[in-house]
């Protein structure tokens, strides 16, 4: 990079929103979309590197028959903790509470989002649950993630404040899916129809529908969990009149719908990635919304499928299996599109197609084992097994994380106005997918041959195939350090600064400079033509 | 003094309050408030006979008729666009959900065995002592 | 006599707004007319979660009715209708007002918008204190949350103490809302092109009606 580029790129950098205005105390009390989004990012790193420590206490343990260090009633802790801390605190504020807010505004051509104040206010309630959290940790609850009664009824650890620190991070889901909902509907810019909005936002979309509408029945639900715990109501415990399995409808009517909150924007994430580095419009762009939707609305349907070894009806079993099935219909629609898009396009190889492409394999395998779970004669066998567990972080981890990290890097030049270490994260890439892969693929063989879950330890057979997942544990958390630590580093420290659209992607977030100035937009842009337009339309 | 505010690309005009919300005739408002009163009372009165289950049904029926004066009128629901009515409608679709997903659980759990409705044997309460 | 008159002037004459507020205050990034109709979307869809909070608890109601519908038989009779078909009324009569609060605002009379909003305070208080009168007879009778006899209704009575707790704990929210509106109100803000904070109150106060509307025939009349 010559000597004017340099300085033009530092010029621009001191005019963005990184350095305007100065001063901690205005990164605090900010009300720019960008400076929350980095707020949020520096929570969520934070608590994705404790739970990825409780991990690995886990796979330590598990590395081996017998104990090790851990004794089982910190072991029932451990995966408590792993699963509140990735949960809540991590995956589901996630895409939206970062990328969704900085890129929200930027792709309508909007200065920031409907209600500025309420994205803080949010922000400052995610801190208050996270600190509630926290403190829960001095005597953390015992119960899983899941809080099943009448367990955690009657059990004496710490259900109380981590339910609360739950409830009062569901408050901030539901503020922020509000926000992006008013910001789509009333600040697009003036030519962009619905059917011009990039994937990206109609991800966002269906998922903040999700957050509004399903949060609240989780947040009600571990309401009277509490209320039971503290005033002996007989809500869900059978020894006081009540119904535990009532809890269980209750909990997954949310909890289904959240893992769409999870994956579907990175599924939109995909849809701008692939169509950029195959130099391709986006195949079948209309049926990629409709599905985005479509996964948004039957993900309400399908609850059930993880009561069907609770003692629920024959009847309703069976119903609810049946319409499991339907909902991998639209993600099968996505993945052929996706794929489609690529077929006969100019493929570049650089670090977010990397991730996009290890995101459509993983979720294949994520979306395929999901249909042997749907399928009653199977599940019987699976459920509460390590099949389970595999399938569960191959959509998580292999599809939300892995679409999280491939946005941090697809995005990075626009938010940091710098150019990252394209080795070393390529590097980081493969430690990941070797990682992730060697971690669990041997447990959906574990989870066949019968090793149960949340169990502390295991018959001598399973032996060999914990061993192999707990390496690969290691190498995943290795690669994840690398990749992200790549990302701080040039963020802070970098000298190659980037121009405003380093891809030559169409695409109004690429209008703005790299980083953009606090108002984003010199003038209001105007759209007339689709976001993925490649081959179609002059670049700007 | 007023000013022609038609001229929007005028910086100093003031909107024009068309482009807000609607306004609705005190007579309306008065209307809907006496219905109001006269379904509830109503539905005091039909309590006091015994229907059996038809008793929830038209409970219900009235209480949704209230709901819908008090949703159309009084929260000018009947003027509001699409999106807004999609809002306010999905939640109570959601509601029904739950429902149907709950009661063809709950039911229908013995198998052949016709669903009983009597008390102490689907969750009996025990006194503290267990089994 | 229209003080809004008809080819989209704004005649200030018959409305009692302050002279500093005849425009709508300034949104940096949104326009008043998109900025009004973006906070109203929002508030309906804050009503959406409240709507779908309060379904949880029917939806308990449902299942231990369906469970225990003697006991719920037993218990309702243990509820005194009077008294909540009174407190209907008053959520009813204060639904009334603070529609008409709103066409006051929309009208630019603020000092009729803070007569009515105060009726509707005023109301939601009635209401508390009923409910407290009804909360204290169950405490009387043993069988308020560790009474001595609140076992032997306890799943009518968790589901009930819930349900009108929560509603309750709205109440006194709505009343917090309504007076935050009604003191815009009193600095005279309100006019035909700015009456957003009473708008969004009265919605959320009439959702605390439309809640109570289904909450007095399942527990006091059918139970």
């Amino acid at each position: 990079m010559d000597k004017q580029d340099m300085n033009e790129g530092q010029s621009v950098f001191n005019l963005s929103y990184l350095k305007q205005p100065k001063g901690l105390w205005s990164w605090l009390v900010t009300l720019d979309h960008k400076r929350i989004a980095l707020l949020y990012l520096s929570a969520l790193i934070v608590f994705f590197f404790l739970g990825g420590v409780f991990a690995l206490l886990m796979r330590l343990e598990l590395a081996h028959v017998g104990k090790q260090m851990i004794d089982p009633d910190t072991y029932n802790i451990l995966f408590t903790l792993h699963g509140v801390i990735m949960i809540f605190l991590f995956i589901v504020p996630g895409i939206p509470a970062v990328l969704g807010n900085f890129c929200l505004p930027l792709m309508l051509g909007a200065k920031d989002v409907a209600f500025p104040r309420l994205n803080l206010f949010s922000y400052y309630i995610y801190v208050a649950g996270a600190i509630m959290a926290i403190i829960g940790l001095s005597n953390p609850a015992d119960t899983g993630w899941t809080f099943y009664a009448p367990y955690s009824v009657r059990t004496s650890t710490g259900v109380i404040m981590m339910t609360a620190a739950a409830f009062v991070l569901g408050f901030s889901s539901i503020l922020t899916g509000l926000n992006f909902i008013v910001t789509i509907h009333r600040m697009r810019a003036p030519g962009l129809t619905w059917f011009r909005l990039p994937v990206f936002v109609w991800g966002i979309y269906a998922t903040s529908v999700i957050q509004v509408l399903a949060t609240p029945v989780v947040g009600m639900s571990l309401v009277l969990l509490i209320v039971e715990r503290m005033f002996g109501l007989g809500i869900f415990d059978p020894k006081l009149g009540g119904d535990p399995v009532l809890f269980q409808h209750l909990f997954w009517f949310y909890s289904h719908p959240v893992v769409y909150i999870m994956v579907l924007p990175a599924f939109g994430i995909v849809g701008e990635v692939i169509p950029v580095f195959s130099r391709k419009p986006l195949f079948g762009y209309k049926m990629v919304v409709f599905s985005s939707v479509g996964i948004a609305a039957i993900g309400f349907f399908v609850w059930a499928h993880h009561m069907f070894v609770a003692g629920i009806s024959d009847p309703s079993a069976k119903i609810f299996s049946i319409v499991t099935f339907a909902v991998a219909v639209p993600t099968a629609i996505k993945v052929f599109n996706w794929v489609s898009t690529m077929y006969r396009g100019s493929i570049s190889l650089t670090t977010p197609m990397l991730y996009a492409m290890a995101f459509v394999f993983l979720f294949l395998i994520a979306g395929t084992t999901g249909v042997y779970l749907a399928t009653l004669a199977v599940d019987v066998f699976y459920h509460d097994t390590y099949f389970v567990v595999a399938h569960f972080h191959y959509t998580i981890q292999g599809g939300a994380v892995i679409g999280l990290i491939m946005g941090l890097h697809y995005w990075f030049p626009k938010i940091s106005g710098k150019h990252y270490n394209t080795i070393v994260a390529n590097i980081a890439w493969a430690l990941i997918m070797i990682g992730f892969n060697l971690t669990f693929l041997p447990q959906f063989v574990l989870g066949m041959e019968g090793m149960p879950r949340r169990y502390y330890d295991y018959p001598a057979e399973f032996q060999n195939l914990h061993t192999i997942s707990t390496v690969g544990a290691f190498i995943n958390g290795v690669g994840y350090m690398m990749a992200l630590i790549n990302l701080f580093v040039t963020f802070v420290w970098g000298k190659r600064f980037a121009e405003a659209n380093p891809y030559e992607a169409i695409g109004l977030e690429w209008r703005a400079p790299s980083p953009p100035p606090t108002e984003n937009f010199d003038q209001q842009p105007i759209v007339n033509h689709g976001p993925y337009d490649y081959g179609r339309v002059a670049l700007h | 003094m007023s000013e022609n505010s038609s001229h929007s690309h005028d910086a100093h005009a003031l909107p024009d309050p068309h482009d807000f919300g609607h306004t609705v005739p005190y007579p309306v408002y008065l209307k809907v408030f006496v219905s109001l009163l006269v379904l509830t009372v109503i539905t005091v009165v039909i309590s006091r006979f015994d229907f059996g289950e038809f008793n929830l049904v038209v409970a219900m029926l009235i209480a949704s008729i209230k709901a819908l004066l008090v949703a159309l009128f009084f929260m000018h629901l009947k003027f509001e666009n699409k999106i807004v009515w999609l809002y306010a409608g999905v939640p109570l679709f959601l509601l029904g959900v739950m429902l149907i997903g709950i009661f063809i659980d709950n039911p229908y759990r013995m198998g052949d065995r016709q669903p009983s409705r009597t008390t102490e044997h689907i969750a009996p309460k025990y006194n503290g002592s267990s089994h | 006599m229209s003080s809004v008159a008809q080819h989209g002037t704004t005649d200030f004459g018959s409305m009692d707004t302050a002279p500093e507020h005849r425009a709508p205050p300034h949104v940096h990034h949104m326009d008043a007319v998109t900025a009004y109709h973006a906070a109203k979307l929002g508030m309906w869809l804050f009503l959406a979660t409240e709507i779908l909070l309060f379904a949880v608890l029917f939806t308990a109601f449902a299942i231990f009715k369906w469970y225990y519908f003697a006991e719920f038989h037993a218990a309702s009779k243990e509820l005194n209708w009077k008294l909540g078909m009174f407190n209907t009324a008053v959520l009813l009569f204060s639904s009334f007002t603070a529609a008409l609060a709103v066409d006051a605002a929309q009208h630019g009379q603020n000092r009729k918008v803070v007569k009515n909003l105060f009726i509707s305070i005023a109301c939601g208080g009635i209401f508390l204190i009923v409910k407290a009168i009804e909360y204290g007879a169950k405490y009387s009778h043993g069988m308020f949350i560790g009474g001595e006899h609140f076992h032997q209704f306890s799943n009518f009575l968790s589901i009930y103490y819930c349900l009108t707790g929560l509603h309750a704990l709205h109440v006194v929210i709505g009343m917090i809302v309504l007076f935050w509106a009604s003191t815009k109100a009193m600095r005279r803000m309100y006019s035909p092109v700015y009456y957003t904070p009473v708008e969004l109150g009265a919605l959320y106060w009439h959702l605390v009606d439309l809640i109570w509307i289904y909450l007095f025939p399942l527990l006091y009349l059918i139970g």
